[in-house]
């Protein structure tokens, strides 16, 4: 067997670090960051939040969506240095304490939005923002303000309809 | 008896699996962890095809943080045996040696050169981008005719050609006469893309070395964690007894997760000899290099018939891309379609066969509906180029083919015995939902006020084999594995429910399906029942989810658990009643003596005192418990008809879905609503290959679609909402009556809307069409056809 | 997939994003939206030195108007100029097109001012703002601006007239009046996707007919350009005369080709969709 180097761990050069402080499902946090890390990474690797998946790591596939101040953005391309002072929802910050679930979530399940779930995260952060944009009137209207998310199972009549009867319902 | 109450099964169960999915809870490979771990990264070459003429790792290995660096010299030692392909089709066939790490040459795009270990994601990374490789370039072939030519460059050169085999059915009928004296003959080509799988979530694979027995548990994203199992033994020389497969929660497959690959061996031989646990998880762009890519076949399909559009003959014959190495099934995945290219029509002769062949690009293998896909576009495409020759409907000529309706097995044109079937009365349904006469006089209309708006009608009738299937059969068309599957069913002291299963669900909703089995079986409350899948070391052995076999083979073993411990409890509960076993019914769990109902005993009232154990009838085991496996008799033969209108905008080519009906008989459903997520998941996935996607190399190798901005997978507003209906027709295969439908629709989309589109630029005297029809394509064929640059008729 | 090692800044003023643009030198990028150069990053494409965060200047994000414009700060994300009453009232045409830029993450986190300033010829606004005629102020150290108009700012593919020690920090927009009639086509495969081709029309209405008309493509040459030929002869002319200026729509084009489309389906689809962009803007007979 050819041999192998080790060599010892941890030593890795100083590299330019930056702190940030920001808040991550109401909780604050504060750490030294590599500006090379994305809020992605930070979040599932850094925080343990590891609901925020990660699809291509290049914005096109919308499953690393969250809430940032407010605003639906892609976490992968968003370097977490960028976030300091802001406040990040994450989709293990939209179920209720107790558990129960958001009605967003709830529909999801009723309208069978979801096979492999893998998306499904990014589809409920993006959908709560077209809801609150106000991006419902009609059903094709939430197919383009969804377009920045892909289901590959090829759930979106469900993910649409979901969306749909949670919209109708806030405005009842 | 009094059969079971179902108060489950057939009925629209919400999925057990959604809530910990919604709420982020789900753990796939990539959301493990664990103490110690190392993260591995592959170089991979950016060439196609090259020698190599020198790996020097050292640069990455004296990097901080960097634990191992290896070419593919300093991993041969590792191997116990090459990449797995389970499938050489013919005896003859040329099989090249695929090894995790290319050693002599690359000959893809891709193709692994090295491999680095480091203590951070960001450190593997930087460090593989430290390995010095020197190439030395060789001239590249990507298309499948360049490559069967005399000087054509040779990917394998061991080989001495690249054509590896060439497989034929055999026959039936006397095809050259029928042809030779037929009145009709339509002769058609069609190119099929290769297709890039894009499962949201990447592959991804983790192994941890058990220190004290040296043992390894794997965790990866796959379809396959058993077949994973025996032949990731055999690769890396590690005794399948000391190796454990997880698939935990993955994030789709389609096919493209139904494969052993070459990481799934390098974690295993990096955590053997670092004896660290080994962590690598693909980048979208790696999946696009290194993952299997889907179909790339070209098909030449002849139809002879009547003048009056009776089919008397078929005869297709294939060219198929197998990329640069066999995976796990690539030679046999248009073996899958090789019974199908008559459709679900009568014929007295057939033909088929197929050649595989090398080329500078990513090895092909399976992707949703794998090798029927092809078969059903090839037959029902030509079917609409034989309506247009004699001057019929579409409809009329499908109609006048149909085998007629059948519920016991029957002989199609292949050779094949289907199990039942009902071709007709589906397509009546769809045209009937289409409102398909309504559609003609609106596509007519528009003709004749030459409207730059062109209606088309796609129609796409369609017959697959799936739940595969006798293990005998697999055997005699060479194929390593079986097709049986098993299951146990085992009723705790509280009356709980463990169900194990040899599938391996990525989506499918095994957990709720499974449970509606077996809540109706024992007369359990539906949440007290868990099922447990996708780990070596719970399930029983099986054969894993692919094929839309999952419910026809191991949700069929599950039902036949199910009833043994029916059986079983029955015993004891004429035991503990005092009766024979005679004396009981059996209804919704409970046995009550025939005429003295209040005597009874439930299952869970059963299971504790099995589990007790005091007080047994004579033979009985202790314990509510039992297994059982299922190797199906035949395939099953899920059918239906969708159909597609579409506008075609004739000034730029673009093509938009006004409606799309999908009819499908995939026999007894378990849950509709699962059923209805698959079909309208299988239609998206089927619009998106016949209008989208399309895997384009360049003539050096070079993947130009390399990422999802520019291999178009498509978003909800691309996607139709489909309208849905079913016909049932019990399959006669299996007990439960089912079939099959994960790839129904994926198998019957694209050639719906290729004859749609088709259809409407027919007029305007178009009939070369090739997927995806991107709007460059219809404008092109539209100028080509007419001579003019778009326009009305 | 992780960037290479860089530098970040936080520029907390226009001045003090110059001074560390300075300070780090050429191979420093500006970072707004990031959605551009992030992604050539983490493939490891484009490898600066250092990132100058300017995307929290508040002072860069604004709508305002005065009697004849609008004037929007470079930090304004798509999203809000999408959303902009001021904008939608004194220039829907910008609104509009602001909504069908990538999809709705891109546009809360993309910029007007990086669109313009990333100078990529595929890009919906540029052509916008060279259609409008619109201006763009560009600032130097020391807060000395210069105002640049959109004919003369993009000089060549990903090549605009901002200096190496300027930032482009307010674009100013012409407000459309009652007699202007507006269209933005854009043509792609999916809803998310860059355009293959687009066309923006804006046509001053005169008797029913055309008074003027200005009309601009994306993605049909190095840089966004104005369709010349089809004004001159869309100039004073009835509707139907819009099939043969629109023909005129591939003169002095160069576009690219690609796995979406070569460069004569582009040609072809300029003509197609300037007269039916003409034709949207004129309105109904």
């Amino acid at each position: 067997m050819t041999s192998v180097t080790m060599q010892p761990e941890g030593v890795a050069p100083a590299r330019p670090t930056v702190v940030a402080g920001f808040t991550v499902n109401a909780a604050s946090v504060r750490l030294t960051l590599d500006p090379r890390e994305s809020l992605l990474d930070v979040l599932r690797e850094r925080l343990g939040l590891s609901g925020t998946k990660k699809g291509c790591d290049q914005g096109q596939c919308g499953a690393c969506t969250v809430h940032l101040d407010g605003r639906r953005v892609v976490s992968c391309l968003t370097p977490a240095v960028q976030v300091d002072g802001q406040a990040v929802v994450t989709i293990e910050g939209v179920v209720a304490p107790d558990g129960t679930l958001h009605p967003l979530q709830q529909a999801f399940i009723d309208h069978d939005a979801l096979q492999c779930g893998y998306c499904t995260p990014g589809q409920v952060m993006s959908g709560l923002a077209c809801i609150a944009e106000g991006h419902t009137t009609s059903d094709d209207e939430i197919r383009e303000y969804m377009s920045g998310n892909l289901c590959r199972c090829g759930a979106y009549v469900g993910i649409v309809a979901a969306i749909r009867e949670v919209a109708d319902r806030a405005e009842a | 008896m009094v059969q079971a109450v179902q108060r489950y099964v057939g009925g629209r169960v919400l999925r057990k699996e959604d809530s910990r999915l919604l709420t982020g809870r789900g753990r796939y490979v990539d959301d493990l962890a664990l103490a110690g771990m190392v993260w591995m990264a592959v170089v991979r070459s950016p060439y196609a095809h090259a020698r190599i003429k020198a790996v020097d790792v050292a640069p990455a290995r004296d990097m901080p943080g960097v634990v191992a660096a290896l070419s593919g010299d300093d991993l041969a030692s590792e191997w116990a045996g090459p990449l797995p392909c389970v499938w050489p089709v013919t005896e003859d066939i040329k099989m090249p040696q695929h090894w995790p790490v290319a050693k002599d040459k690359v000959r893809y795009m891709g193709d692994a050169v090295a491999v680095v270990v480091a203590t951070s994601r960001a450190l593997a990374c930087d460090a593989a981008e430290a390995v010095q490789v020197e190439y030395e370039p060789l001239p590249a072939v990507t298309d499948v005719e360049a490559a069967m030519a005399e000087d054509a460059p040779l990917v394998h050169e061991d080989l001495g050609t690249n054509k590896s085999f060439t497989w034929s059915h055999g026959g039936v009928g006397d095809v050259e006469g029928t042809f030779a004296k037929a009145p009709v003959v339509v002769k058609e080509r069609y190119w099929h893309p290769r297709l890039i799988p894009n499962a949201m979530e990447p592959r991804g694979v983790l192994v941890q070395p058990g220190l004290s027995q040296g043992d390894f548990t794997m965790w990866s994203a796959t379809q396959i964690p058993h077949v994973a199992k025996v032949t990731l033994a055999m690769v890396t020389g590690i005794s399948e007894a000391k190796l454990r497969v997880v698939a935990p929660e993955v994030g789709g497959g389609f096919g493209s997760k139904l494969d052993i690959y070459a990481e799934e061996a390098l974690c295993l031989a990096l955590a053997r000899r670092l004896q660290r646990p080994v962590k690598w998880i693909e980048e979208r762009s790696e999946n696009y290099l290194a993952t299997i890519h889907g179909r790339g076949v070209l098909q030449d399909m002849e139809l002879a018939a009547t003048e009056d559009g009776k089919l008397l003959a078929i005869r297709a014959k294939l060219i198929a891309d197998m990329g640069a190495y066999f995976q796990l099934i690539t030679p046999g995945i248009p073996m899958l379609g090789a019974w199908l290219y008559g459709g679900c029509y009568k014929a007295d002769a057939y033909w088929f066969e197929y050649t595989g062949v090398f080329t500078n690009q990513t090895p092909t293998d399976a992707y949703r509906g794998a090798g029927r896909p092809e078969a059903t576009y090839a037959i029902e495409r030509a079917m609409d180029a034989l309506a247009r020759r004699v001057g019929k409907d579409p409809a009329e000529v499908r109609r006048m083919n149909f085998i007629p309706p059948f519920s016991e097995p029957t002989a199609l044109v292949t050779g094949l015995q289907a199990d039942s079937g009902d071709y007709e009365a589906t397509l009546d349904r769809a045209l009937e939902l289409a409102g398909y006469d309504e559609l003609r006089k609106e596509q007519k209309a528009r003709l004749d006020r030459k409207d730059a708006k062109l209606l088309g009608i796609g129609i796409s009738t369609y017959i697959e084999n799936c739940g595969w299937a006798p293990s005998s059969l697999l055997g005699a068309i060479r194929y390593a594995g079986g097709g049986w599957d098993s299951a146990s069913v085992r009723v705790l002291p509280t009356g709980k429910v463990e169900v194990f299963t040899g599938t391996s669900p990525h989506g499918q909703g095994h957990e709720t399906t499974w449970s509606q089995i077996v809540a109706d079986g024992l007369g359990i409350p539906f949440d007290d029942i868990e099922v447990f899948h996708g780990d070596t070391a719970v399930s029983p052995l099986g054969f894993d989810t692919y094929g839309s076999r999952s419910l026809a083979v191991g949700g069929v073993a599950l039902k036949m658990a199910t009833d043994k411990v029916v059986d079983k409890a029955r015993k004891l509960a004429a035991h503990e009643l005092e009766v024979a076993e005679v004396d009981l019914d059996y209804e919704s769990g409970r046995f009550s003596v025939k005429g003295a109902p209040k005597q009874a005993r439930s299952i869970p009232e059963l299971a504790f005192t099995a589990w007790q154990a005091h007080n047994l009838p004579p033979g009985l085991d202790p314990n509510l418990e039992a297994s059982a496996t299922f190797d199906p008799p035949n395939f099953t033969f899920p059918s239906g008809a969708h159909i597609c209108a579409v506008e075609v905008d004739t000034e730029t080519g673009k093509v938009d879905f006004l409606k799309y009906v999908a009819v499908d008989d995939c026999g007894t459903v378990i849950n509709p609503m699962i059923v209805d997520g698959q079909v309208q998941g299988g239609i998206a996935q089927g619009i998106a290959e016949a209008m989208y996607e399309e895997a384009i190399y360049d003539e050096n190798g070079i993947l130009l679609t390399s990422s999802m901005m520019n291999y178009l997978v498509p978003s909800a507003v691309e996607i139709p909402v489909a309208t849905l209906d079913r016909t049932v027709t019990p399959s006669s295969t299996n007990s439960m009556g089912v079939k099959g439908i994960g790839e129904a629709g994926t198998i019957a989309a694209p050639p719906a809307v290729l004859n749609a589109v088709a259809d409407a630029l027919s007029p305007l005297g178009v009939t070369d069409l090739q997927m995806p029809v991107s709007p460059q394509r219809v404008w092109h064929a539209i100028k080509n056809a007419t001579g003019r640059n778009g326009g009305p008729a | 997939m992780i960037p290479a090692e860089f530098n970040y800044e936080v520029a907390d003023s226009v001045d003090h994003a110059l001074s560390l643009l300075a300070g780090y030198g050429p191979e420093a990028k500006l970072l707004a939206g990031g959605h551009s150069l992030i992604p050539m990053m983490k493939l490891r494409f484009a490898r600066p030195s250092a990132l100058v965060d300017i995307g929290r200047i508040a002072a860069l994000s604004y709508v305002e108007q005065d009697d004849g414009h609008i004037r929007i700060g470079a930090g304004t994300r798509h999203h809000d100029v999408h959303h902009s009453p001021l904008i939608e009232a004194g220039c829907p045409l910008l609104s509009f097109t602001a909504g069908l830029i990538g999809d709705p993450q891109v546009r809360h986190k993309g910029t007007i001012g990086g669109s313009v300033a990333h100078g990529d010829p595929a890009s919906d606004l540029p052509t916008v703002l060279l259609a409008l005629d619109a201006e763009f102020v560009l600032t130097g150290s020391g807060g000395a601006t210069r105002v640049v108009p959109a004919s003369d700012f993009f000089k060549g593919f990903f090549e605009t007239a901002i200096g190496p020690e300027e930032i482009l920090t307010e674009i100013r927009v012409p407000k459309l009046g009652a007699s202007s009639g507006w269209s933005y086509l854009k043509f792609s495969r999916r809803a998310q996707d860059w355009a293959i081709v687009g066309v923006a029309a804006i046509v001053e209405r005169s008797n029913g007919g055309i008074g003027s008309a200005r009309v601009a493509l994306t993605n049909m040459g190095a840089t966004p350009l104005r369709a010349s030929s089809v004004e001159q002869a869309l100039a004073g002319a009835e509707r139907d005369a819009i099939p043969a200026a629109a023909a005129m729509a591939p003169e002095g084009t160069s576009p690219t080709s690609d796995t979406n489309a070569g460069a004569n389906y582009r040609r072809h689809l300029a003509d197609v969709l300037v007269g039916r962009a003409v034709e949207e803007a004129l309105g109904g007979p």
